[in-house]
This record gives C-alpha cells, sequence and structure tokens, in this order.
C-alpha cells in the first residue's frame, strides 16, 4: 500500500489505496497527469494506471468535466485502435469521474531510448576505427539494417493508425515502445536475426492523452511534422534517413499517404499551426 | 484455496480488503429453470451472479467482471439491484441491462453455469486509511455469510457437475458462435489471420476485455 513507498510524493489515486500485492509505482508525471505502474485482477497481471488528478485551479465542475471528456476520449480511440488491429495497449477498466484510465503494461521501453542506445554503439565503434563518430547515418551500410527495419515499422505503424481515423497529437519516439517480439509476431522479413537485438521488437503506439477520430489529411500531415520534429531533435544524425524510411513505409500501410505527403510539404513550410492566431 | 473445496476465492488486486469473490463452476446443471425462477423471485438465498459458461471465454474475462462490479459498488454508484446483477451487467459491451440478463446471465435452458458470490466482510479495526466500506445488504440480515455456507448451499441446490474454475475448463464450455456475435469480433478481420491459436485466443480475450470495459464509455 501507499505508505509502504515514504518515496511517494503525491497521494495516490482512490483505487490504488485498495491493498495490491506489491505497492504502486509512480512511473512518470506528465502536465496533466502521472502514470503508474501497479497490477490488474491478480498479481501476475501488469499493468498500467494514467490518473489526472483534480486541478485545484480550475472551476470543480469544469475541471470534473474536462477529466471526464479526456480520460474516456483516450479510452475510446485506444479501443478503436485495439479493435482496428493497430498495435496499442488494452484498455482493462476506466472510472472517469475518479479520473482514471487502467491499460495493459506493455514490455519493453520507448523507441527513443533504443535509438539512443543503438547511435551511442554506432559513434562508439566509429571513433574506435579513428572517425570523428558523427556522421550522418545514411542507411546504406549493412549494419545499418536494423535501424532501417525499425523505421520501417514505425511508419506502417502510424500508417495502419491513420487508416483507422485515429491521429495521435503527440506522436514521438517515447510514445512509441519497442516490445518484445511475442511467438508468431515476428516478421518473416525485414529483421536482423544476427543484429544485437537493440532495436527488435514490436512497435507499441502509447499515450493517446491528445489523440481524437478524425480522417483530414491536415491533422495526419500535422501528426507526421510533429514526429519528424520530435525525431530531428532528438535523433539529428538518422534524420534524413527516419524521413525517407517513414514516407516509404507509411505509404505501403496506408492507400491515403500521398496526398497527406503532400500536405506535409505545406506543414513543414509553415509549421504545426494553421492559423497564425493560436 | 483448499483442493477439496468447488470454490475458488480470489482477493482481487485494487479491491478493499473487505471484499472477497468466491467462484464455482457446475457442468451439465438440470434445475436451471429453478435457479433462474429463484433469481425472478429476488430470492435473497439466492443472491449470486449466475453467468452461462458459453459466453465465458477465461477466468480474467469473469474476474474483471467481478472487478467493476465491486468498483461501482463501493462507489455507490450501482444501476442494477446488487453486486451480482452489477457482474453479469458488466460482461456486456453495451448499456441495456434486461439484454445482458438474458444473454450473459442464467436461462431456464443453461447447461453449465458459473456462479459468482462476493462476500463483503465487516471492517476488522484494521487500519482506518480506506474509505468506510458501506456494509452490503445481504451481510445486514442474517447470520454472517462463509464460503463454507455458500458452498454447502449451492451443493444442495444447484443440481450439476462441479468442476474447478480454470481457463481450460472454461475453454470447453465456451460458445464461440455467441461471444463472437455478442462481443462483434465476427466484423474483425487481422483476427482470422492470425496463425498460432494460443495468440489469436489471447488477442480475442483482449478485445472481450476491452470491449467489456468500454460499455457506457
Amino acid at each position: 500500500m501507499a505508505a509502504d513507498s515514504g518515496a511517494q510524493q503525491f497521494p495516490l489515486p482512490a483505487i490504488l489505496e485498495y491493498p495490491s500485492s506489491t505497492p504502486p509505482e509512480l512511473i512518470t508525471q506528465g502536465a496533466e497527469g502521472r502514470l503508474y505502474k501497479s497490477t490488474y485482477l491478480l498479481p501476475s497481471i501488469p499493468c498500467a494506471l494514467k490518473y489526472r488528478p483534480p486541478k485545484p485551479w480550475r472551476h470543480p465542475v469544469l475541471d470534473a468535466r474536462l477529466t471526464r471528456h479526456r480520460i474516456l476520449s483516450e479510452a475510446r480511440n485506444l479501443a478503436k485502435c485495439r479493435r482496428e488491429g493497430v498495435p496499442v495497449p488494452t484498455v482493462y477498466a476506466t472510472d472517469e469521474s475518479a479520473g482514471w484510465l487502467m491499460m495493459e503494461w506493455v514490455a519493453g521501453g520507448p523507441v527513443r531510448a533504443a535509438i539512443n542506445e543503438w547511435l551511442q554503439r554506432r559513434r562508439d565503434s566509429e571513433q574506435a576505427e579513428g572517425r570523428s563518430g558523427d556522421a550522418i547515418v545514411e542507411g546504406t551500410r549493412e549494419e545499418d539494417a536494423d535501424l532501417v527495419a525499425l523505421l520501417r515499422r514505425i511508419g506502417a505503424a502510424v500508417g495502419h493508425m491513420h487508416k483507422v481515423g485515429i491521429v495521435h497529437g503527440d506522436l514521438t519516439t517515447s510514445n512509441m515502445m519497442l516490445r518484445p517480439w511475442e511467438k508468431g509476431k515476428e516478421p518473416t522479413n525485414g529483421h536482423n536475426v544476427e543484429g544485437d537485438g537493440l532495436l527488435e521488437g514490436e512497435i507499441v503506439i502509447i499515450d493517446f492523452g491528445l489523440a481524437s477520430q478524425s480522417s483530414s489529411d491536415e491533422d495526419r500531415a500535422v501528426d507526421l511534422y510533429v514526429l519528424e520534429r520530435a525525431f530531428a531533435s532528438t535523433h539529428p544524425r538518422a534524420e534524413k534517413l527516419f524521413t525517407a524510411m517513414l514516407e516509404s513505409a507509411y505509404k505501403d500501410a496506408f492507400k491515403q499517404a500521398p496526398i497527406v505527403l503532400k500536405k506535409l510539404e505545406d506543414v513543414r513550410m509553415r509549421g504545426r499551426k494553421r492559423s497564425m492566431l493560436g | 484455496m483448499s483442493t477439496s473445496s468447488i470454490l475458488e476465492t480470489v482477493q482481487l488486486e485494487h479491491i478493499p480488503s473487505t471484499h472477497s469473490v468466491h467462484i464455482a463452476v457446475f457442468r451439465d446443471v438440470e434445475n436451471a429453470a429453478f435457479l433462474h425462477q429463484q433469481l425472478l423471485a429476488r430470492n435473497p438465498d439466492f443472491e449470486y451472479a449466475l453467468i452461462d459458461a458459453g459466453v465465458i471465454t477465461s477466468s480474467l474475462q469473469v474476474l474483471s467482471a467481478a472487478f467493476r462490479a465491486i468498483n461501482v459498488q463501493v462507489a455507490g454508484t450501482m444501476r442494477t439491484p446488487n453486486v451480482h446483477s452489477e457482474i453479469v451487467w458488466s460482461l456486456s459491451p453495451n448499456n441495456n441491462i434486461a439484454e445482458s440478463y438474458r444473454r450473459y446471465g442464467i436461462t431456464p435452458e443453461s447447461r453449465d453455469l458459473i456462479i459468482v458470490k462476493v462476500l463483503v466482510t465487516p471492517l476488522v479495526s484494521s487500519s482506518s486509511s480506506p474509505p468506510a466500506v458501506e456494509t452490503d445488504s445481504d451481510a445486514s440480515a442474517k447470520p454472517l455469510l462463509t464460503p463454507q455456507t455458500i458452498e454447502e448451499h449451492l451443493l444442495t441446490h444447484v443440481k450439476g457437475r462441479p468442476v474447478p474454475f480454470t481457463d481450460l475448463t472454461l475453454g470447453e464450455l465456451t460458445d464461440w458462435g455467441r461471444v463472437r456475435k455478442y462481443y462483434k469480433l465476427n466484423g474483425v478481420s487481422w483476427l482470422d489471420k492470425i496463425k498460432d491459436p494460443a495468440t489469436k485466443d489471447k488477442e480475442m480475450n483482449m478485445l472481450i476485455m476491452s470491449g467489456m470495459a468500454l460499455r457506457g464509455v
């Protein structure tokens, strides 16, 4: 229970106050809510609980409505993706009036950490060979095959999500997990069996807190743009390769991709906001 | 769980320690019409969640429904008469309560039953941290129910063969046609492309759990 962990800075949501086999663990804190790792039903089933605490600075009625709306829309969008076969965590339970959403725990780590680790290793090996180590990753070398395959899987996952009518709203490599392959899910080609396994795994898109249902090409292009910018700032050396791979895999996964990519060029020119008012 | 018992007792995660869930499975039940009648008559001695085993694919599905039902009971926002009817409704992916009783609950024709009982024991001066749990209606009137009394009651009144509450036995009783219809799995084309049967079962169970969780959302 809560009292067990002295490091608990925040009061737990009521649901987590009830006994469990292991105490809930605070994973991360965002602007709007907190993410805990805990267990669902049985000690053997890990889950993630997203909790949006009441905001004391908002009018209570407005606060309750906003929280409720956001929990419900996140749950709906996750469920829609799950049903359509887009890899996202399953929703286990929700309590919109208490402000929480419980979902499947996704094993593995964020894509961002994996790519950074991979780039670091590449740099180390280049420096060991006497080169500077900050060369642009072209994707042409044999060792780059893992990264190329990963970027293609990202493009395919995003394309699939857009195809079913969901835009994510905050696509970054931190909001994608690399889940170790489950039995029968490994692709038969396009993944390197002999590699170090660092970039192996199934892409699982997480954090649908800003997602919405939309089939507008503008919204989709903005989604891609946000991902592109986030990628460029976290992994600048692989930016070029990223754009090329993302676009080609996105096209393969999603029929309307060419229109979206055309829009993406406009968005790149002007930035994410269409109107100059916000 | 003692091995001799027909009841599987589960203490769910993140449920007040005052609440415990007890589950029995009976095959080839001959007196479903009688049990159904007790339910309609609201006979308090027969306050159970009587679930038709055909619509159940896994133990987690049942536990999930129990979790939700206990949660709303504790929160005081039940919309059906008691926590047991709430369990049956929690199995449904839609808000129609009467329909959920017909589809997921016992019918006079049911052969295989999953019977769930939620026991609420009054708080025994433990810590004061959890909010006070309202004592359940069934605890107030009669001498306290225990797993033993429930087991005796079920063995006396359910004319069927008790089997363990495991995914293996539940899997044998599943009517996939109904499950696929009720949980709208027929239109999900990617499911049918999964070759490995274990993976496919797991994915279907996940979609069922998600459907239940999204009820009313």
